[in-house]
């Protein structure tokens, strides 16, 4: 376990020495602050604004959090749907690519002209960012499972029901997990993304308000936080994977040979 | 009382080919409650679809399969069949591997698990049953796979080329323990094979078939009695005579 420290390591580095390079840069050919602060103005800017900035993350991570969940549920209903009923998956497909092909930037405003201001045409956004890749990857993984397993297990007498959470279930859940982590970064900018377009609260109120008022440092700041954020799902949905994969972890360990 | 196909014949329409490709024309087999048959032939002979027939999961065109004076084509669950690949389940443990037909039989767990605990360590498994498939040697999952097909409970036991996946050395090494194994348990066991030596080894009777359309071109009694030594046998002129013989009749 101890190498799982260290790995780090070597990224964390080169990231100190790039916000060296960067501030050293900054300070020396005195680039003035609304056209590109350096990394301890940025800092500066997110301790005097933390209390905002918080109050903006919270808006942002109940719309994520919300979504990301909503979304999930609603791709376990319809891709297990399509796997039992190759008719509701000829159905439900087209619909499903066109979910992923229609232009966020011409629905969001869409939805925040029929529904309004408030929190629920984000939430239904970061729905349709998040369904996609969790719904495709949990088909997959549930379709491409190894044939003669389930032969084997059709010839112990196992009932359709055996197979699918002996077999099938177990087998997408790398590639479902996989999905979930592609959804968790996508969600939070497609919550930004939405404030941006119309809200009175969020990371992307935060983000647009300091833009337009030349305030760079708060830009800065506000994506830092946004990163962080993503940073902090994607952490989240690597520890939950590592629990809910113990075979898949221990893969890491010595085999016997 | 016993294992026999009977008349058992199976073709697969191809709709390219206008005459569908007969596997099994009438194939007559009758296997004795604890005996050991292996059958051995030239590869698309038609043994995969024996193993799919007597395992129920593909349906014979014509013809019977009966087990014990029953009636068994199409119906699943009545042998224990282990195929060429392993098939331990990747998120399951050693442990939860050879459970898996207990659990699929709705078996009372505890006591399947003590007499799980009890074959792992005959089998010199049991230090591993934690681990993980992947952590195995290719040996120690064949093993896995064998006991979970024992486990399955059924007297009858169908082994595709169980070994036949394995380098040559822990083949033979996996040989003599299956022939340890059955001398403990005398299961009826039809073993389908490619290696004559192996046949030679584990079997009281070797059926060797010809090819598509498979049918029985010859049979040898192998009279040497239980227990064998392994090395002693298949070097005895006996056996090499065996040998000879069923070589000319593969590669003829």
């Amino acid at each position: 376990m101890g190498w799982l420290k260290w790995k780090g390591i070597p990224s964390l580095l080169f990231f100190l020495f790039l916000l060296g390079v960067w501030q050293i840069v900054i300070t020396a050919a005195q680039v003035p602050l609304w056209l590109l602060p350096a990394p301890t103005q940025i800092v500066n800017a997110l301790w005097e604004t933390r209390q905002l900035i918080w109050m903006h993350t919270l808006t942002t991570l109940v719309e994520t959090t919300v979504g990301f969940t909503l979304a999930v549920v609603l791709s376990l209903i319809t891709a297990g749907a399509m796997i039992l009923s190759p008719w509701i998956k000829r159905l439900l497909y087209p619909f499903l690519i066109i979910s992923q092909t229609v232009p966020l930037i011409a629905i969001a405003p869409l939805l925040i002209l029929w529904l309004g201001y408030g929190l629920l045409p984000k939430i239904m956004i970061v729905i349709i960012v998040c369904y996609f890749p969790v719904t495709i990857s949990l088909i997959e993984g549930l379709e491409l499972t190894d044939i003669d397993l389930l032969n084997l297990l059709r010839s112990m007498g196992a009932s359709r029901w055996q197979m699918f959470y002996m077999v099938r279930w177990p087998h997408a859940l790398p590639s479902f997990f996989a999905g979930l982590k592609i959804a968790a970064t996508y969600s939070v900018m497609g919550a930004v993304i939405a404030e941006w377009l119309g809200s009175s609260s969020g990371l992307g109120v935060y983000l647009t308000r300091s833009s337009h008022s030349f305030l760079t440092d708060r830009v800065f700041a506000a994506i830092f936080t946004i990163t962080a954020l993503s940073f902090l799902y994607y952490a989240l949905i690597t520890i939950l994977a590592r629990l809910a994969l113990p075979w898949i972890h221990s893969k890491n360990q010595d085999t016997i040979e | 009382m016993g294992l026999s196909l009977r008349g058992l014949s199976k073709a697969y329409v191809n709709p390219q080919k206008s005459p569908s490709m007969e596997v099994l024309h009438a194939l007559d087999l009758e296997i004795e409650t604890g005996s050991f048959v292996s059958i051995i032939g030239p590869s698309g002979c038609g043994k995969s679809t024996i193993c799919n027939l007597l395992a129920g999961i593909e349906l014979p065109d014509t013809g019977e399969i009966i087990l014990d004076g029953e009636a068994i084509q199409g119906t699943l669950g009545n042998v224990g069949y282990m195929p060429q690949k392993d098939l331990l389940l990747p998120w399951r443990t050693l442990l939860e591997n050879v459970l898996l037909g207990c659990e699929i039989l709705h078996k009372d767990k505890r006591k399947a698990q003590v007499e799980a605990k009890e074959w792992l360590n005959q089998f010199g498994l049991a230090p591993f049953s934690e681990h993980y498939p992947h952590q195995l040697s290719g040996g120690m999952r064949q093993r896995g796979a064998l006991l979970r097909t024992i486990l399955f409970g059924k007297k009858t036991l169908l082994l595709d080329e169980p070994f036949g996946a394995l380098d040559a050395l822990t083949r033979r090494e996996m040989q003599r323990w299956l022939l340890k194994i059955w001398n403990r348990t005398r299961h009826t066991v039809l073993l389908i094979t490619h290696d004559i030596d192996e046949a030679i080894l584990l079997s009281d009777r070797v059926v060797v078939l010809s090819q598509r359309p498979a049918r029985i071109i010859h049979e040898f009694i192998i009279p040497f009695p239980h227990p064998r030594d392994p090395e002693e046998l298949l070097l005895s002129s006996d056996a090499l005579e065996f040998k000879r013989q069923l070589l000319k009749l593969l590669i003829p």
